[in-house]
């Protein structure tokens, strides 16, 4: 110890504690500062939940609609969904360039895989009684199935969500390989630097996104749902 | 195209430790041995919870966690940690996110049993552990080994994602090829990792129409 060259120990103030390192960072100016990261990471898992949704609802009610769809569509996203994501993020830069759009792509349909099945399940799991029950009282197909179905399958449905946001947010950190992975940018930084506190903060904060997501999305079916809760205390 | 020609057709990808072939059995020896240690401690695990019922909540609130935490993030922190003098600070982060889908699988396949066909089994006069293997298990194994896919999947995937830590395997073609700026071994990696993993897929799949029995499949159709 005491013969060896002067270690980074020997400077005046010693290493940033991890709270001196978030105050430091959180807010430079530069792309890379915490919240812009921050605000990366939320747009890069956002759009392809939202976009998944938008793409899994009618596929799904396609596939109720039509039964042969369904198990030609799962199986082809079932084979994209074991696509490791690095290489396709990869493969994919020579068509959308190191962008968003990159990471954006795959995890929509990564989503879709998941989520296409859970609105399948949630419609299938619409009671023939009720159906036929809106039919006599005169809904048409359409009204049937926005204030009968997609309702009822609203539980279900989220259970998919919770599963896609949860892991959409983790897995945009895996961009961070090709430049683009919002606070995954922050565990590229440690291992080169090597840095503990930058990893510890891009997990913590993912995590903390992770629970935040999934905490809303139960949040919402309580609303969505107020039956559920109404027959259980009844 | 162009890139996948000069990958392939380079003579120097074939050999040595840094050849395809090499980087081939490497892969497939950290996947499988993560893909193992997973295997030892999820399903006893599984099996335990789900025959006894007891701890299953924290089995779900775990694994909800655990797909939360992001790969490339736990493998940094390990190897920052604990060095880069063995592959174990690579291997415990791979073992670690392996394990939640074989476990939940394995406790939700044998909670989801019929209750009737449990208590049948009792009825018969087979004993709590006979129970557990010669009903509960053959019932369940289609989850099971649905567990088992979803988390060889994640194997094979993170296992490329660890060649950014240093350690070996088909990643490295694509992580040192995107570093140098040499994309014909991006490109030519990647679509070795998309095969392997679709080859993966395929024999998971092989796998389940030759264990599950007969019964229970068709059981699974109806659904």
């Amino acid at each position: 110890m005491a013969d060896g060259p002067p270690s980074m120990w020997a400077m005046a103030d010693g290493p940033p504690s991890i709270w001196e390192w978030i105050a430091r960072n959180w807010d430079t100016g530069r792309v890379d500062s915490i919240k812009n990261l921050l605000g990366d990471h939320l747009i890069m898992s956002l759009v392809p939940i939202v976009a998944a949704l938008v793409v899994a609802l009618p596929l799904g009610l396609a596939s109720v609609r039509w039964r042969w769809l369904y198990q030609p569509t799962t199986g082809v996203f079932n084979v994209i969904y074991a696509l490791p994501s690095l290489p396709v993020f990869m493969l994919l830069i020579q068509f959308t360039g190191l962008s968003k759009t990159t990471v954006i792509v795959p995890l929509t349909f990564y989503a879709c895989a998941v989520l296409i099945p859970s609105v399948v399940d949630g419609l299938g799991a619409v009671p023939e009684h009720v159906r036929q029950s809106a039919v006599a009282m005169g809904f048409t197909p359409l009204r049937r199935l926005v204030q009968v179905e997609l309702p009822i399958a609203t539980p279900v449905v989220i259970a998919g969500l919770r599963v896609v946001a949860v892991s959409s947010i983790s897995l945009v950190s895996v961009g961070a390989l090709i430049g683009q992975g919002g606070l995954g940018m922050l565990f590229t930084r440690a291992y080169q630097n090597p840095f503990v506190p930058p990893a510890l903060v891009g997990i913590v904060l993912i995590v903390l996104l992770a629970l935040i997501a999934d905490g809303l999305l139960v949040l919402a079916q309580r609303l969505l749902t107020p039956w559920v809760r109404a027959r259980r205390s009844a | 195209m162009n890139w996948l020609l000069e990958f392939f057709g380079k003579a120097d990808n074939w050999s040595g430790p840094a050849g395809i072939p090499a980087r081939l059995l490497e892969h497939l020896e950290f996947s499988v041995m993560a893909l193992v240690l997973a295997v030892l401690i999820a399903i006893p695990l599984g099996l335990l919870i789900g025959h006894t019922g007891k701890g299953g909540i924290g089995v779900v609130v775990t694994a909800n966690l655990a797909r939360a935490l992001p790969t490339l993030g736990l493998l940094v922190l390990f190897v920052l940690l604990l060095g880069t003098a063995s592959i174990l600070p690579v291997i415990i982060p791979l073992v670690l996110l392996a394990i939640p889908p074989i476990l939940v699988n394995t406790f939700e396949g044998i909670r989801g049993v019929d209750p009737e066909l449990r208590d049948a089994a009792y009825g018969m006069g087979l004993r709590s552990g006979q129970v557990l293997g010669r009903v509960l298990v053959p019932v369940a194994l289609p989850l099971i080994l649905l567990g088992l896919r979803l988390s060889a999947i994640q194997v094979v995937a993170t296992t490329t994602i660890a060649a950014y830590t240093g350690l070996g395997g088909l990643g490295r073609f694509v992580i040192d090829g995107f570093s140098t700026q040499d994309y014909a071994s991006v490109v030519g990696g990647s679509v070795l990792i998309v095969l392997f993993a679709l080859v993966v897929q395929v024999l998971f799949t092989l796998v389940r129409r030759m264990t599950v029995s007969p019964g229970v499949s068709q059981r699974v159709k109806v659904r």
